[in-house]
């Protein structure tokens, strides 16, 4: 019985050369959960994202381990039952709200068409049901809005409209890729504190991607911390906070700045930190190559 | 921003121009029998090489004087309208047509659909354009609908590398990879999320095509190629113009003149509708 939203296990990921982006990748978010995963640039944080969603670039690989999605194994479906499950069981936040919204499409028939063409909702339903998320993420002229083509918006507005339709089709999983990342800090905090309020009430379960520990601290129940694709450390938020484990972690608290104390002297991460991590990682590798070839 | 406000306005008015132009030229040329003042055909060598009508010895009715024939040169332009405006439609909707669509399938679906539609572009265009149409209406034979087909199977090229590398730059954003997500096709998403943000592109192309086309026909004609010799054509009257340059400049200035204004009206009011089309230039 597994009742995890979405249960990855030993997950490893090819590119053409042979270099592993995923390292036996672990982790669960359970339902109703925000799990953060926390990494520097490059770590593959969202390689993870797309490869659940079933999006990963062409030249990705996956050569082991299993996906499963509300306890359907991804990996066992065809292309296009995985679609259809994908597309009914989840969405994504993404990083760049200018990009991920079409640029030719007004707001409207964008947001609505998902639910009536994919999911098969009345337009008039689907017309009300995008009202009420816009209201919920404090849009308060959706008839502008929905008129509006994206680069008539402001980047916070195309950030909540995004929000909205993810959650509009109550998906059980949204993966959210640093989705406060390419906004100024004022509409940082807002947009964080309605993912937050909109996780809490429709009760959806979040794969939060991002390299800020603070939004960590703020919005997650539980962490993974992610170098070189590899998972380095698990932990409930709190346990991470007051006692991380890992070096690495270690070093990277020591490097975010604090609210409290913007000027305190951020440490870089050290030699003896990235050697031993360096080390860490050629053991995985070397344990994994064997039985691999 | 100012910068974009001064390059719409320009834009207005080039579109506004070269549309004047355009519509003006397409009118005349539907309505020829009822507009041009004189036979296009009829000879008179009582009037022969008449100058235009500020000049002395111009005679009224014959606007811009005429041939070597007697024959009225501005009716002989606004027949020879018709010719290029049939070939500039048929022939740039026919490319269009072939191009973009292939453009779309290789820009978007990458691959082994990419490699071999790129390569064939690549064998096509390195053929001499102009050779390559001679060479075609040769086997064809001529007349207007073997002019359409020989502008069309040359020029479909520069629809599908336009199309194909905006459909490339499309494809790679995210709402591509949203819509993925969501459970859409890769044809529904091909054709309802990322063709109508390549439309502008395929419009301005198609303008510019019907330009070209028109250069096009006017060289075949001027060598004599196109379609029958006694419909007048904008490139015939060009060749007969040349001539008698020295005792007739009008001959060969007018329809010069007419031919690089549309051609030009063409390119532009392309440019002018993309800008008006995108929601992003807009
Ligand atoms: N299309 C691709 N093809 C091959 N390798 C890629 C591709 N995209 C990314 N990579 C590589 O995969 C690794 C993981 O990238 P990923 O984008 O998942 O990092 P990330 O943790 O999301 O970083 P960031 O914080 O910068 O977004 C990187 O080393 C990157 O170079
Ligand atoms: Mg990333």
């Amino acid at each position: 019985m597994n009742a995890s939203c979405l249960n990855i296990a030993n997950l490893s990921a090819v590119l053409p050369n042979g270099a592993r982006v995923l390292r036996s990748v672990s982790l669960s978010v359970q339902p109703g959960e925000v799990r953060a995963l926390v990494g520097e640039s490059g770590a593959g944080k969202t390689m993870i994202g797309k490869a659940v969603l079933g999006v990963l670039p062409p030249s990705v690989r996956i050569v082991e381990g299993d996906m499963l999605l509300e306890g359907e194994d991804l990996g066992r479906l065809q292309p296009k039952a995985r679609r259809t499950l994908i597309g009914a069981r989840t969405a994504l936040i993404p990083q760049d709200p200018l990009t991920a919204l079409n640029p030719s499409r007004r707001i409207g028939p964008q947001m609505t068409d998902r639910l009536v063409r994919i999911l098969g909702w009345s337009g008039q339903g689907a017309d009300a049901r995008i009202r009420q998320l816009l209201d919920e993420v404090q849009i308060r002229d959706p008839d502008r809005v929905l008129k509006c083509y994206p680069h008539e918006l402001s980047g916070g507005m195309r950030q909540r409209v995004l929000i909205a339709a993810a959650f509009a089709a109550e998906p059980r999983l949204i993966v959210a890729d640093e989705p406060t990342t390419a906004l100024d800090v004022t509409v940082q905090k807002q947009i964080l504190r309605l993912i937050a309020q909109l996780q809490r009430e429709h009760g959806t379960a979040i794969l939060f991607v991002t390299h800020d520990l603070g939004v960590v601290a703020k919005i997650s129940q539980k962490v993974s911390v992610l170098y070189a694709g590899k998972v380095v450390e698990e932990a409930e938020t709190a346990a991470l906070f007051a006692a991380p484990q890992h070096p690495y972690t270690r070093a990277l608290m020591a490097a975010t700045p604090r609210y409290t104390d913007p000027f305190a002297s951020l440490k870089p991460v050290d030699d003896a930190v990235l050697a031993g991590l360096a080390a860490e990682i050629a053991a995985a590798d070397q344990a994994w190559r064997r039985p691999h070839g | 921003m100012d910068d974009g406000r001064i390059s719409r306005h320009g834009s207005g008015a080039r579109l506004w121009l070269a549309g004047g132009w355009l519509l003006l030229a397409l009118l005349a040329a539907i309505f020829a029998p009822l507009v041009a003042p004189q036979d296009p055909l009829a000879q008179d060598l009582m009037f022969e090489r008449l100058p235009p009508f500020w000049m002395s010895g111009a005679e009224p009715g014959f606007w811009l004087g005429t041939d070597s024939l007697g024959r009225d040169l501005l009716s002989r332009l606004i027949f020879g309208a018709r010719i290029a405006f049939i070939v500039a439609f048929a022939a740039a909707l026919a490319a269009c047509l072939v191009g973009s669509t292939l453009g779309l399938v290789a820009g978007y679906f990458g691959g082994w659909a990419d490699r071999i539609i790129s390569r064939i572009v690549d064998v096509w265009m390195a053929f001499p354009p102009v050779l390559f149409a001679i060479l075609l209406v040769a086997v064809l034979g001529t007349g207007l609908s073997s002019v359409i087909i020989a502008i069309a199977v040359i020029d479909w090229t520069r629809f599908c590398r336009v199309i194909r590398a905006e459909t490339m730059g499309q494809a790679r954003m995210d709402y591509v990879e949203n819509a993925r997500i969501a459970g859409y096709g890769r044809i529904g998403i091909m054709l309802r999320e990322v063709l109508p943000n390549v439309v502008p592109s395929i419009v301005a192309l198609l303008s510019l095509e019907m330009g070209i086309a028109v250069i096009v026909e006017a060289i075949l004609s001027f060598v004599n190629l196109s379609i029958s010799t006694d419909d007048p054509t904008w490139g015939g009257i060009i060749a007969e113009g040349r001539l008698s340059i020295h005792q007739a400049w009008w001959v060969l200035v007018f329809p010069l003149v007419t031919l690089i204004l549309t051609v030009l009206s063409f390119s532009q009011f392309g440019e002018g509708l993309k800008a008006r089309f995108d929601p992003v230039l807009r």
